[in-house]
Parts: C-alpha cells; structure tokens; sequence
C-alpha cells in the first residue's frame, strides 16, 4: 500500500516532548515540511537560543547550533558570512526575541542580513514556568504579573514583526497563526517564503507565529486555541506585513 | 627579512590576515581601535569580512557562528568591552569552539581610564564568565610577540578546539615598533571534522552546550576538566632571564615583564643577583618555571593591578619563597629604580647592594 503520509524528512524520528497541546510541534512540522520540500535540509543550519525553542536542535534533521538566550541570530550572522551559500535560520520564542534578544533582531534585520527567523509567540517565558514577556498581553496574568499585566508598570505589549519592519533590510515579514488547519496552511505558505527570500538573497525575513502554551496558560488544549483566538489575535497584526519588490514576485 | 613599523594594535591584525583569519566581528573602544580599524581597511583586500557588531554581546556570538562554520575568526576589545563578552566566552568555551580574542587591557573598575593595565588578569585567567572553564591566555611583551602570539593563538585554538585570549595593555596596543612579518608557522592542525556546516553527505551535527540531565552535565565537565588539565600539562609557557643563578627573582608579564627586564640587568651592574620569570601563557600558569628555583630567597611580583598573579606566584612555589609585589595602579607604569627600591626594602637588602 502507498504511504500518502509520514514523517517530513526535515525532522529527525526522535518523538516530540512538548507539553499536550503546545504547537512547537506543529511549526516545527511545517519548517520541516518546508525544507524537504526547498531540498535543502542538507545546506541548512539552524539555530536555536534558550527556552523551549532550544529543544528543537534535536527535532530536525539539518545541523544546528544552540545559542545563548537572545544571541541566536548573532550566532546566525556568524554563520551566514562564513558560509554565504548556505541556508541559515533561528528559531526562537517571543521571550528571547523580543526581549534579551531585541538589539539582534534589529540590528540583523537593518543589515538585511540573509537569513530567517521564525518567532514563535506565546505570551510568556514558557519554558521557565510562564512569567510576563514582552508580548504579554495586558491584563494577562502570569507568574510575575500575578494581578495582571499592568501597562502603567510593564508597558503595553510589543509587536515586533511590525517594529521590524519599518527596517529597510528587512525585505519579508509576515506574522501567522497555528490555531487552525486554514492558519496552518498560511503559515506555511509564510515559512516557505521567508526561506526563498534567503534563497534569493534578498535580504532579511521573518515569520512571527502566534503558539499555544497551555501549561502556562493553565488552560487545556482546546481552551488555549479559543485563548489565543480571543484575546491575542486582536492584538498582534496579522498576514504579510511588509513584502518587498523581490520577495513579492516569489 | 625587512622590519615594517607598525602598532602593536596593527601588528596584532596583520598577523591575523597573514594566518588566516578570514572574519572579524568587533566594536570600537579604547585602546584597541587600530585592531578593527587596521582589518576593516585590509581583512577585505585578503578575501576576508569585517562585521561591526552592533555591541560586544552581538560580536563575540557572531563569532561562535563563524566558528561552528569552520572559519578562523577574531574579535578585539578593551576592558569594559571585555566584560561584555564574558558570557559568550563562557557558551564559547562549553561548545569548544576556536576563536581568537584579543583584550587590549585598560584601567578599570567602571569605565577606568586608557592607561596601561593588568587589571584584567583574574577576569582572563580564572573564566570569567559562569561555569569551571579555563582559556589559553597569552601575553605578548613586544609588538613582535602581539604579531607572533597572534599566529600562535590562532593554531592553539584550532588544536584545542578552545578560545584563545591575548592579553595586550593600552602600552603594547598604541606603541609603534619594528615588526618583521613572518609567514605563518607551518603547524599540523588536527581536521575540523566536527563543524555543523550543513550535512549534505553526512549524519547531522549539533554543536551545543544544553544539558538537563545531571549525569551528562557531570560527565560533561569533567570531559572539559581533562582537556584543561592536558593543557594545563602541556602549553605552559615562560621566558626565564638569568633566572637560573638567581638570589632575588622578579616576576611579571606583558609590558611589567619588559620593564622587570632592565631591571634584571641593572641589578646585576649593581652586583645583585637579580632573575626573572616572564610567565608568556598566564593560563596555563607557568608553575613549571618555578620547579628548580630553591636557591631564590625572595620573589618580587610587578603587576599593574592591585596583586592579581601574586596569587598564582605564592601557589605555584608553595610558600617556599616569600613573594612580595608592587605594583601601580590606574594607568601608570612602574619605573627601574622604583622596583629595585622596592626589592631592597621589602627584602631588606644592604643599601649598597642596589
């Protein structure tokens, strides 16, 4: 009998170990789906920082590097200017991008550095037990904003993908959900073209994906995709944020 | 073969075009500018890149990429820089990943001064970042050593599959002095055959440092250990100076190593039996040097820091000899006769003896 449906070849057989219902698994699937269908596991090398995006080193099937947390795309940068004709992406949490990490993803993306990144965007420090990130939203109860995300103290949330974008580098920025088989799809549709820009050395891409965290949430599966589709959805602008000449006519 | 007069600063990136080095990400700080400066004008002409990094944080991961690439890479700075970079060296260090750093000393704490300084000897020598890891750390004397050392730094680290630190002072890095520019030394390197360079043709590689089983992080560390112990065994280096008949033995590195030097030599026109150990890897420490030295009945360390290798100095000969220091602080340099006032007084040697 044929076999219509299986393991992406861009990801190793180890067995994923997130928590139920957590949806690392599910971008990591459409990375991996997307670099077997590029044919170009075997030129990728990935990188991944702290948090739960550092388990991911062992889910694909390219090489990959583990970064301190916030520096992956430095490490990144690193990497692209000694091996220009390869494939470089990170792969990184809200948290890490977007706070530890902000001078890099800026300054990645105003030197148009060729590489993607995909943010994965849950709310919280996930891994470190659901504190406040920068991308909390307000109101959002956490472990260090146990009566709620106070704008007066912490600030309002930030939306990186549409800070990043203002950046002339910047050539491909997209933000994407995972909570539905029809955001499924179009997130992978984002994923692919934020790795043919680099392809085409175009400049800088990245993909922002809004990811469950029920563990932290204290929510089920099922509740944590309602979560997300009320109360972050509003709040973080959505589809293809800024696509540039070369990257429109991919 | 031909001198060329060069900075100290320049003579360190001239070697680093001449070995290899094909990448380097930096920032701009006092007094170590000319290394960048130096290698943004010629890195490019020799087929290479210079990245300036948005900070040190940024340069030094940049350079943990390079490095999992296979590239022979370099970054510089200066003390306050320096620390900037603590934590990569730290990632640096447990990923065993080759980069040549250079930390053109100033003074500090805080942001200090310009002057020359030793200051960071402990910061270098003893990790400085988290976690038990040692780096290789070399300290160049001359302009010609920041050339030589530099060359040398680059094949220790690809040998060990280690960072390599060369400690140079405001002093080394700004002085201009006849450098001849040798080829590079023709050493056998082991294969880089465990770079994550994408793995078309091979299984997958990862070059990490993540660890949340306790047997593996134990096992982990004491693989490290090992390897820093061979080091330890192997590449301790050091320059003895009429050290082997002496009464009286100073010890120092870098620029105090050159003036400790005049010193020696004065002193033995003065009929005072005066030697010296001029430590050139600060770590590994150069114990060794101090194996057959019984007859010395006193040591005098010359340190631009308030007493950091001292330390080092009183481990090393076990308390056998007393060891005595001086040292200047914040910028200034210690002169001839003020080491041999020191050594008279602390040693209470007959005045007409110096």
């Amino acid at each position: 009998m044929e076999k219509i449906f299986g393991r992406s070849a861009g990801l190793t057989e180890l067995p994923f170990h997130y928590c139920p219902g957590c949806t690392h698994g599910v971008i990591h699937r459409l990375i991996g789906e997307v670099l077997a269908e590029l044919d170009i596991i075997g030129k990728t090398i990935g990188v991944a920082p702290v948090g739960c995006a550092g388990f991911s080193l062992d889910f694909f099937s390219c090489d990959f590097v583990g970064a301190a947390h916030g520096r992956a795309q430095a490490v990144a940068t690193g990497i692209k200017r000694a091996l220009p004709e390869r494939i470089v992406f990170t792969y990184q949490g809200d948290g890490d991008i977007a706070a530890i990490g902000t001078a890099h993803a800026i300054h990645a993306a105003a030197r148009g550095e060729k590489i993607t990144s995909i943010m994965v965007n849950n709310a919280v420090f996930g891994m470190t037990g659901g504190q406040m990130a920068p991308t909390t939203l307000s109101g959002q109860v956490t472990t260090t904003s146990p009566y709620g995300r106070d704008c007066a103290l912490a600030g309002p949330p930030i939306d990186l993908p549409k800070t990043l974008a203002t950046l002339e580098g910047a050539v491909y920025i997209a933000a994407g959900s995972v909570d539905t088989p029809k955001n499924i799809i179009q997130a992978k549709k984002m994923i692919k073209k934020a790795f043919q820009v680099q392809q085409h050395g175009l400049g800088f891409a990245l993909v922002s994906l809004l990811s469950t965290c029920p563990t932290n949430w204290g929510l089920s599966p099922v509740d944590s995709l309602k979560w997300l589709q009320d109360n972050m959805l509003p709040i973080y602008q959505m589809g293809e944020i800024k696509v540039t000449g070369g990257a429109a006519a991919l | 073969m031909p001198k060329v007069l060069m900075k100290g600063n320049e003579a360190v990136a001239e070697a680093a075009i001449r070995c290899g080095c094909k990448l380097f990400f930096g920032y701009p700080i006092t007094p170590s500018t000319e290394i960048v400066e130096y290698l943004a004008k010629h890195l490019p002409q020799a087929g290479g890149t210079v990245l300036q990094g948005e900070d040190e944080i940024a340069s030094i991961n940049m350079c943990y990429g390079a490095a999992t690439a296979g590239a022979r890479v370099m970054t510089a700075s200066s003390s306050p820089g320096f620390s900037l970079k603590q934590e990569g060296l730290s990632y640096l260090a447990a990923a065993e990943l080759p980069v040549v750093v250079v930390n053109v000393n100033r003074t500090g704490p805080g942001l200090g001064g310009l002057g020359p300084s030793q200051s960071d000897y402990f910061q270098c020598t003893k990790g400085g970042g988290h976690g038990d890891y040692r780096l290789i750390v070399l300290a160049p004397s001359k302009g010609q050593e920041l050339y030589d050392f530099t060359m040398e730094a680059f094949d220790l680290a690809d040998r060990h599959r280690t960072p390599v630190l060369i400690m140079s002072d405001g002093f080394l890095g700004q002085m201009m002095e006849p450098i001849e520019l040798k080829d590079p030394p023709a050493a056998l390197l082991p294969p880089k055959d465990w770079i994550t360079d994408g793995c078309e043709g091979r299984t997958k590689r990862k070059i990490a440092s993540y660890s949340l089983t306790n047997e593996i992080g134990e096992a982990n560390n004491l693989h490290w250990q090992a390897k820093f112990e061979q080091i330890r065994q192997t590449e301790q280096r050091w320059e003895n100076f009429h050290a082997d008949d002496a009464d009286y033995l100073l010890v120092g590195y870098g620029t105090c190593g050159r003036i400790a030097k005049s010193v020696v030599l004065e002193g033995r026109k003065r009929g005072l039996k005066l030697g010296l150990i001029r430590p050139i890897t600060l770590w590994p420490f150069p114990e060794k040097a101090f194996a057959n030295l019984e007859k010395v009945k006193g040591i005098l360390t010359v340190e631009l820091n308030a007493g950091q290798m001292v330390e080092d100095v009183r481990l090393a000969v076990n308390c056998r000899t007393p060891v005595e220091l001086h040292t200047r602080l914040g910028g200034m340099l210690p002169s001839e006769n003020e080491i041999l006032g020191k050594l008279t007084q602390v040693f209470a040697l007959p005045a007409g003896e110096v």
